[in-house]
């Protein structure tokens, strides 16, 4: 393999692990604040339960997510640097604006919160929760606007000299479409990670109790039916939203990036009306449109695309013409800046398998997360506990859905703009429109070794360090609700280094059992 | 003052704050095995920068944005030129930030020993590298007229990324130290101080020899005033811990960092790589910088973001602002020559 394909699997392996912890931080660090609000509101010590608890888990979790998020920044440095030369403009601006308006607020607070407890008042130290996750969801936002920047380059104008982008409209930067309906999708499949753990979690703890024969008048059965009601409603309610942001986004991106959304739907040939294909297959390892064979359902892929039954739908094979003549059909004979691939063709057409199926795979683990979010609402109504072990257990195994969901809609939308890493924006005319390939972006001087050694050592240490942070999430899963979580005194033990410490706000969740610090496992943190 | 050269300081004052604040987050990170004797001494030294390295990180991030979004010339040109010793470096940053957060999660001593080990590595790669990186950046890279390196993986790590990486070190450590003296108690404040007292004049040679290297290459009288005020505050510090007045050593050592770093910037400017091959390769914040118009709008972000930032970070460290004393461990027998016992607290 050359650079370009190492670099491209290294980017890809980071940012779907790096967005394993992504979207739990933004639903469950949402959810959180829901929880800690409801306690300070109403000194009802089952919310406060619920906010150590999944407290615990989200800061487990948060943590990998800022770790990994330093390798995605220094990437486009390190391995894009062609890119990042080309895209300085707009790009730099968006990410440097993330971690000053966003990380700082995130980290700052965060650290606040996990030491604030008892130790600042506490609707301050509510507030430090709150302004945690704003930095979260702002983080979201910045960066989803850069990468949507990439699929449909807004408020920019060529340069003459260079052909790079020079911005020259930043509001519309950040009110491009592509980025409104990439920012709401994602916030809401965020919210149904969120909810797919809060339901897996809570029938699996609801249910050992019930067979362990403890009473449902206690506290804890009060936070895990409480926690398997919001999870199942703000898992079914967020489906909705994923279906409806993803609808907005599907119509856009049959304006903006066509090819992306015919191949997702192995559409070859040009229909009116079109049919949206419910299983696709044709010769294995081949890319050629023409062995593709569907089932489909007449019309409706007219409709996803434009909102009625007859337009007409581009097909891939058309699409490729068109992009040959407009793009070139062959890349520059420029071994700069093309490597091994100047002057060879141009294949517009993304990886057909990768779209389809990642496609199919992210409306699929969707639908199945709402559906056990129904199965949870429906078992738990009105009291009751189910005992099912496929159905409870199969809950817990459904935390992974979402997950599954949300790594294939990336890699769905990443691998669906390929040749291109900037796309050009259709609105434009085809003489000032900017686009950049991949194959363009890799850095010139970085040799292979280099980047195998880079995607050899991250994946291991990636590797390891998912392996803990299961078995740490497992293991306080399993443990549920312990002492430390039933106080809101600080956890870090009787030190006296602040005298300002406030009384015990946790009466109402028990006595200050949260102090016996370094020797309680499960204690918050630190 | 023209908008690349506000950036190119607002640049450089984003690098120094990273150094300044996680420098001492490091600085106490490396220290653990030295000064961290006992379990509670170590986990009196976590605590006192548990709420707080996480936001020092940012600063790091922020300057590498800063560098993207302002000069994309210069990252485009100095990431891919390091390309394996920046990888080390997020390895180190990527171990140390787990670490910090994981090391509770399991009450084996064995667990948390381990974790904290790693922080002292993390910690101690991570310094090594952004000083390494810093300071091929101000003495010289090998790249040609494209930008491009020349001559394999590390041919950017000579004696200008040694000396980078050690002054930033000895400068982490005594900051540290200073750091422990000023915000702990007991046994642990005692030995950061009699360290910073032992080590703070040699600590500083490194970082003052990096600031007169570029001085020396391309510095202007203000620089060398600069330098010359770097000098005396190690003096100022060296005199205060003697005296025991932390706070203001650990002002003084601060002093040296920024004038320190504002002569290497200074001195630097407007070159951001210079080349070792061919000054004529040299990239100016000219051939680096981003539009005008980009400029603009980042210049207005940062003037309403960061005073934000600033003014909440602040109120944070004035939060923590109580020394720590160690916590009584039930392995540990009372100690004498310590703070009182803390009395529980009221329920």
């Amino acid at each position: 393999m050359d650079v370009l394909d190492i670099a491209r699997w290294q980017f890809g392996i980071t940012t779907v692990y790096h967005f394993m912890m992504v979207p739990l931080t933004i639903g469950l660090g949402i959810l959180l604040v829901v929880m800690h609000t409801m306690w300070v509101r109403t000194d009802d010590p089952e919310w406060l339960r619920m906010t150590r608890f999944w407290g615990k888990i989200f800061l487990i979790n948060f943590v990998l997510g800022v770790a990994t998020g330093l390798v995605q920044e220094f990437q486009f440095g390190l391995a894009w640097s062609e890119y990042s030369r080309f895209v300085g403009d707009v790009f730099g601006s968006l990410l440097a604006l993330e971690a000053l308006l966003a990380f700082f607020l995130e980290s700052t607070f965060l650290g606040l919160w996990i030491f604030g407890w008892g130790r600042i008042p506490k609707k301050l130290h509510l507030a430090t929760l709150w302004a945690a996750v704003l930095g979260s969801i702002v983080s979201a936002y910045f960066i989803i606007a850069a990468n949507s920047w990439m699929q449909h380059p807004v408020g920019v104008v060529a340069d003459d000299a260079t052909g790079r982008p020079v911005q020259v409209d930043f509001l519309a930067v950040l009110t491009n479409n592509t980025a409104l309906a990439a920012f709401t999708h994602t916030i809401v499949a965020a919210l149904m990670v969120a909810g797919a753990l809060l339901v897996g979690v809570g029938l699996y703890h609801l249910r050992k109790r019930k067979l362990a024969g403890k009473p449902a008048g206690e506290i804890d059965h009060g936070v895990w039916r409480r926690s398997v009601r919001i999870g199942g409603w703000v898992s079914l309610a967020a489906f909705v939203l994923v279906a409806a942001t993803g609808d907005w986004q599907a119509k856009l991106m049959y304006h903006q990036q066509p090819l992306k959304m015919s191949s997702a739907e192995a559409l070859c040939e040009t229909e009116a009306p079109a049919s949206f294909s419910i299983f696709a297959w044709n010769k294995l390892g081949s890319n050629e449109c023409d062995d593709v064979h569907s089932i489909t359902v007449p019309g409706l892929l007219s409709f996803l695309a434009h909102g009625d039954f007859t337009s007409e739908v581009p097909g891939v094979n058309e699409l490729q013409e068109r992009y040959s003549e407009v793009y070139g059909a062959t890349y520059p004979d420029d071994p700069a800046r093309f490597g091994n691939l100047a002057g060879e063709p141009v294949d517009y057409q993304p990886v057909l398998a990768v779209t389809y199926w990642s496609f199919r795979l992210m409306i699929g683990m969707g639908a199945v997360s709402a559906g056990v979010a129904a199965y949870a609402l429906w078992s738990t109504r009105r009291g009751r506990v189910p005992t099912s072990r496929i159905g409870v257990y199969g809950s817990l195994a459904a935390v992974g859905a979402p997950f599954v969901a949300n790594a294939a809609g990336w890699i769905f939308t990443e691998m669906g703009r390929q040749p291109f890493v900037v796309v050009p924006n259709p609105d434009v005319p085809v003489e000032d429109q900017i686009w950049f390939f991949t194959a363009q972006a890799v850095s010139p001087g970085v040799t292979p070794a280099e980047v195998w050694t880079s995607l050899g050592a991250l994946t291991l240490v990636y590797g390891v360090l998912a392996v803990i942070e299961l078995w740490l999430i497992t293991t306080f899963v399993r443990s549920g609700i312990t002492a430390g979580d039933t106080s809101a005194t600080p956890p870090i033990g009787p030190g006296k280094d602040d005298d300002r410490r406030e009384g015990p706000d946790g009466d109402a969740g028990g006595a200050g059992s949260g102090r016996r610090a370094d020797d309680d496992v499960l204690q918050f943190a630190y | 003052m023209d908008l690349q050269t506000l950036w190119f300081a607002a640049v450089a004052v984003l690098w120094i704050g990273f150094l300044l604040l996680e420098g001492f987050d490091f600085g106490v990170a490396a220290l653990l095995p030295v000064l961290g004797r006992r379990t509670a001494d170590r986990h009196l030294m976590l605590r006192s920068i548990g709420p707080l390295w996480d936001g020092n990180e940012v600063w790091l991030i922020t300057a590498a944005g800063a560098v993207f979004a302002a000069f994309p010339g210069w990252y485009a040109t100095w990431l891919p030129a390091l390309y394996l010793p920046f990888v080390f470096v997020l390895f180190g940053l990527i171990i140390r930030a787990v670490a910090f957060e994981w090391r509770h999660q399991s009450h084996d001593p064995r667990w948390d020993g381990t974790w904290t080990h790693v922080i002292t590595v993390g910690s101690l790669i991570a310094a090594l590298g952004v000083g390494a990186a810093l300071g091929t950046t101000t003495l010289g890279l090998p790249i040609d007229g494209d930008g491009i390196r020349v001559g394999g993986s590390f041919a950017g790590v000579g004696w200008a990324a040694l000396l980078g990486a050690v002054a930033v070190l000895a400068f982490s450590v005594v900051h540290g130290a200073l750091f422990l003296a000023l915000k702990t108690d007991g046994d642990v404040r005692l030995r950061a101080r009699a360290f910073a007292l032992r080590w703070s004049p040699v600590a500083a040679l490194p970082l003052l020899a990096w600031a007169g290297w570029v001085h020396l290459r391309s510095g202007t009288p203000v620089t060398g005033v600069l330098w010359v005020v770097g000098a005396l505050a190690v003096l100022v510090t060296w005199a205060r811990i003697r005296v025991d007045r932390e706070g203001q050593a650990f002002a003084g050592w601060a002093v040296l960092l920024v004038s320190s770093a504002a002569t290497v910037f200074g001195a630097a400017y407007p070159v951001v790589v210079p080349s070792t091959i061919d000054p004529a390769f040299d990239v100016t914040i000219a051939d680096a910088a981003v539009s005008d118009y980009t400029l603009t709008v980042m210049t207005w972000a940062a003037a309403v973001g960061l005073p934000v930032v600033l003014a909440y970070q602040a109120w944070t460290y004035w939060v923590f602002r109580k020394r720590l004393t160690a916590e009584p461990q039930h392995e540990d027998a009372p100690r004498s020559g310590e703070a009182p016992a803390p009395s529980e607290l009221p329920a």
